[in-house]
């Protein structure tokens, strides 16, 4: 494979509050995380000639920001959109086409302060043929081929609790995690069910928050003096399949995981054994099993009593969903860019709840209903020049 | 009490409206490729398996079996009386999965693998495909 210029986020930030923000709007979300990234980078507006946003448009939050950009990405695919932008970044960073992508989320989920929803039209897809059937949110479309699943592989509701039960070791360790307190498998198992067979615990949060990132080449790092913290993009993919999850090829096993993960391993030329740390989003707890699944971690089947034995937990030999994941520590509804944060932390050592040694970590994103999915696989510049990407 | 609001109701484009005809007059309707002489769904302008556009509209047998569901306990709006209710991906008898609802289970509850039928619900002037399960113990 040709020697392609090395990519690297250099700015990481989340919002200032996370959780309820009742006096903050969408844009503002938006632009108090873009400017906390900047300072992360220790940049400025002037320092950004591209913008990538989903949740306002990108030429709102550009020039809210004073940014005029000359490289522009709109992309939504739902929660894994972030995944998308920084891939889409880095081959117009290399292609000359920006030199600073500032990648931005914002979202008052909760608060729904300044959102501007898209209700979905009565005359789409799944206005004539989801809806209505008693289908308004996303639980029961990522859940649909959950009991196939479990009646094929044998997945136990205990298993599936120990999804939730796992992260919430992660995020009590974890300051800004919305849900910090123990949590059993019984506990779960006497919740009430949402969508059975998935009980409260099993599905996300919803909360107010936002987060941005800053991409540029690692060479322009390195002259910037950012090289430190800055973190390699080694790695990416994303793939997107159908407009509802009723008409997935197959709604137990999504393509988009396989097709998304392998991009990332192939030019990142490193395989599942070479990951350090991985963050799956988990809007709902059986979607960690599916990632670790197609994603090449464990034989398909496996990943319920792979987690159940504890080995994505904290001392586990594959730590999942360190910040406790949009179970346990936020979900605004665009979550993927929080699944990013966190494994640039993990890469940085900056984690609150710090895995040791994290040379290289995995970020992969779901949207939609199993619509979208986006991976990127992040680590030092040590590990860029060992993968043979430095310049 | 909080205030009700209907279940909602599709609206046809012209593109569907032979698929809410067909339910209207009771029958399952499904767009069928010419080409290569298989059902598909939904309904597109061209076959997706074979990009044909010799495409028209045939009856279906109305049955098939229950590939997965999710049992609703949270009512999306005008399904309050309904809970729990089933939400399932029907495997029809002509090879393509439909969503839609299985009715008649008290407890929200149906076999994997049921055989269920089609019966159409009058929903303002629209009628809506659900499915019951047809046999006691599936096979």
């Amino acid at each position: 494979m040709t020697t392609a210029q090395t990519v690297a986020i250099v700015g990481a930030s989340e919002s200032t509050d996370l959780g309820r923000i009742p006096g903050v709007s969408s844009l503002e979300l938006h632009a108090d995380s873009a400017l906390n990234a900047l300072a992360d980078a220790g940049l400025t507006a002037a320092d950004i000639d591209g913008i990538a946003a989903v949740g306002e448009w990108a030429v709102h939050v550009g020039h809210y920001l004073g940014i005029l950009p000359r490289y522009v990405d709109g992309t939504d695919v739902g929660g894994a959109s972030f995944m998308f932008h920084v891939r889409h970044a880095s081959a117009a960073i290399r292609a000359g086409y920006a030199d600073a992508v500032l990648v931005v989320h914002g979202q008052s989920g909760r608060s729904g302060i300044g959102e501007t929803y898209s209700r979905t039209a009565p005359f789409s897809i799944r206005g004539q043929f989801e809806r209505p059937f008693g289908v308004v949110n996303a639980a029961p479309m990522y859940a649909l081929g959950l009991r196939r699943y479990m009646a094929t592989y044998g997945l136990t509701p205990e298993q599936l609790a120990s999804v939730p039960v796992a992260q919430r070791q992660w995020a009590s360790r974890t300051t800004r995690a919305l849900r910090r307190e123990p949590l059993t498998v019984e506990d779960v198992l006497s919740s009430p069910y949402i969508a059975e067979p998935l009980h409260k615990p099993e599905c996300c949060l919803v909360t107010d928050g936002g987060g941005a990132v800053v991409v540029m080449s690692y060479e322009r790092a390195s002259a910037l003096g950012l090289d430190a913290r800055a973190v390699c993009v080694l790695g990416t993919g994303e793939a997107v399949e159908a407009p509802t999850a009723a008409a997935m090829a197959d709604p137990t096993s999504p393509a988009t995981f396989r097709i998304a993960g392998g991009s990332a391993f192939a030019e990142a030329e490193l395989t599942p054994a070479d990951i350090d740390h991985v963050m799956i989003y988990d809007a709902f707890a059986h979607l960690p099993l599916y990632g670790l699944e197609e994603l090449g971690f464990v034989p398909r089947g496996e990943a319920g009593q792979f987690i159940a034995d504890g080995n994505t937990a904290p001392g586990g030999r594959l730590p999942l969903n360190t910040n406790g994941g949009g179970l346990s520590y936020t979900h605004t509804g665009r979550y993927g860019m929080f699944a990013i944060l966190e494994s640039v932390r993990q890469v940085r050592g900056e984690a609150e709840a710090q895995v040791p040694g994290v040379e290289i970590s995995l970020a992969h994103g779901v949207g939609g209903q199993f619509t979208s999915s986006g991976t990127l696989i992040l680590g030092r510049s040590e590990a860029a020049a060992k993968a043979g990407r430095d310049q | 009490m909080t205030e009700t609001q209907p279940k909602e109701t599709p609206r046809p484009t012209p593109q569907t409206q032979p698929f809410w005809d067909g339910a209207a007059a009771g029958r399952l309707d499904l767009p069928y490729c010419q080409a290569c002489s298989q059902y598909f769904w939904y309904p597109r302008l061209a076959c997706p398996q074979c990009g044909s556009r010799d495409v028209t509209w045939r009856t279906t047998s109305g049955t098939g079996s229950v590939w997965s569901y999710v049992t609703m306990h949270r009512a999306a709006p005008g399904f309050e009386a309904d809970v729990p209710y089933v939400v399932a991906l029907i495997e029809l008898s002509e090879g393509p999965r439909l969503l839609s609802n299985v009715v008649g289970s008290a407890d929200g509850s149906v076999s994997l693998g049921a055989d269920v039928t089609v019966e159409f619900e009058r929903r303002a002037d629209m009628s809506i495909p659900v499915f019951r399960v047809t046999d006691s113990e599936p096979s």
